[in-house]
């Protein structure tokens, strides 16, 4: 067994864990740091559910190594709360009902908070080329765009304020 | 679905990369891993140790001098997607990248990996095929190019030594009155191409073909060069005429075999079809449309 000592910061804080090379890292946050908000659909990089930010970028953790990680910086969708509040994306996925069952959200808001950092008014084809990694079986991304749309006017509003 | 065991080691330099490499009999190189990670999950891939290469120093850069657009083996998809350069002067390759995978696969997936994988389902080799490009390797012995009309061998089979390193691409410049497109067809965002058509053209002053480049995605055990589609077409004028004729030949030149995608004639009549598009749109870019 090859076991292999990594530091990985998640949403602000360091971690040290011991992990077997071949743990993902979607497992190492799910299952031995407790970070549930990360989920697993196909486990096979083409459902997006398990998407998170790799030092800013996002990445399937599915098809990532937890031992890729070390010295990395994560975020996942645990860290969009600020100061106790909803991220201006999170309140647009409420406000605007992007999601119904809610599997594929966490993947789709950490998408969607890297899409709005390069390109902070998106077009409604930017969004949904820009979404096109994340499948969504329920609502068939109308209100998805929508919640984008109103993240984007939301953090627009914020600037100018 | 969790791979079995493997030994881990992430060099630092090129050079222990080919030496971790050489170092352990069935070791295998982990590139972005979009493919190869999935693949030891249902473990239809089980090496015993992976050299990943992600931290090696200088294998991520997109230069152009006055030959050839050279592309390093970990240049991220992403990056290729959003270069200025590859927009403007490489159309093929842009229209390629554009539709390879996914938004955040192409974040972590690489050009090297898409080539040396030797998947007949990856997009780029069939790119490369009609661009007329060329690939360095380093092993033990130093570094090597290899043309890519020599580089797929088989069915997840390469050029590649076990012991070699995929380092760079490189793309002719474009001349003069040259274009390129890459049609596929997928069905959906993320899937294999149920077939796609590279197509690379060059032409003279008079609209006569000067030089063609044809690639086949996805119909064959790997990616195909029409070469009789593209001896028909030089010399020959850019007529409609002549493109319909040289597409049948490219969807001769195609061996499909029967899937969830669509069965031998449905894929052969698809070639056909995009052939016909890719030589069309290469042909009105060459001519600065």
């Amino acid at each position: 067994m090859s076991m292999h000592h990594i530091q990985v910061t998640i949403n602000g804080k360091s971690h040290e864990a011991d992990v077997e090379s071949r743990l993902l890292l979607v497992y190492l946050l799910r299952e031995n740091l407790n970070m549930t908000g990360t989920h697993i659909g196909c486990d096979t990089t083409s459902c997006g559910a398990c998407t998170i930010l790799f030092n800013g970028t996002p990445v399937k953790s599915c098809a990532v190594f937890a031992v890729q990680a070390d010295e990395a910086e994560i975020r996942t969708v645990e860290g969009l709360v600020q100061d106790g509040k909803l991220s201006a994306i999170q309140e647009g996925f409420h406000e605007k009902h992007g999601l119904q069952c809610g599997y594929c959200t966490p993947g789709m808001m950490m998408t969607t908070t890297a899409l709005l950092a390069e390109n902070p008014h998106p077009t409604e084809d930017e969004i949904r080329h820009g979404i096109s990694g994340n499948l969504c079986r329920c609502t068939g991304y109308m209100n998805i765009v929508k919640a984008v749309q109103y993240a984007a006017d939301k953090m627009a509003e914020k600037v100018e304020a | 679905m969790i791979p079995p065991t493997f030994e881990y080691v992430a060099p630092k330099t090129l050079s222990e990369a080919v030496a971790a490499l050489g170092g352990h009999e069935n070791a295998k190189v982990l590139a972005g891993g979009q493919s190869l990670i999935p693949l030891m999950r249902f473990r239809l891939a089980s090496p015993a140790m992976l050299v990943d290469i992600n931290r090696v120093e200088g294998l991520s850069y997109i230069n152009e001098d006055k030959d050839w657009l050279k592309i390093g083996s970990m240049t991220r998809q992403s990056t290729v997607d959003h270069s200025p350069l590859v927009r403007e002067k490489y159309p093929l390759l842009a229209d390629a990248v554009s539709v390879l995978s996914d938004p955040v696969v192409r974040n972590r997936g690489t050009v090297g990996g898409n080539i040396a994988n030797g998947d007949p389902g990856n997009d780029y080799p069939a790119v490369m095929l009609a661009y007329g490009a060329e690939v360095t390797a380093v092993g033990p012995k130093g570094e090597r190019v290899i043309p890519i009309t020599s580089f797929f061998i088989g069915l997840y089979e390469s050029a590649l030594a076990s012991n070699e390193i995929l380092t760079e691409v490189r793309i002719p410049s474009p001349k003069p009155r040259s274009g390129g497109a890459y049609l596929k067809l997928e069905r959906k965002v993320g899937d294999f191409a149920t077939a796609a058509v590279a197509a690379q053209v060059e032409l003279d002053a008079k609209g006569t073909f000067k030089s063609v480049g044809l690639g086949l995605t996805n119909v064959g055990l790997t990616a195909i060069k029409a070469t009789a589609a593209e001896d028909f077409l030089k010399g020959k004028d850019s007529s409609d005429d002549n493109i319909r004729q040289a597409a049948q030949l490219a969807a001769e030149a195609s061996m499909p075999i029967a899937d969830v995608r669509g069965s031998e004639e449905y894929k052969r009549s698809l070639v056909k079809t995009y052939t016909v598009r890719a030589l069309r749109k290469a042909v009105e870019r060459a001519k600065g449309g």
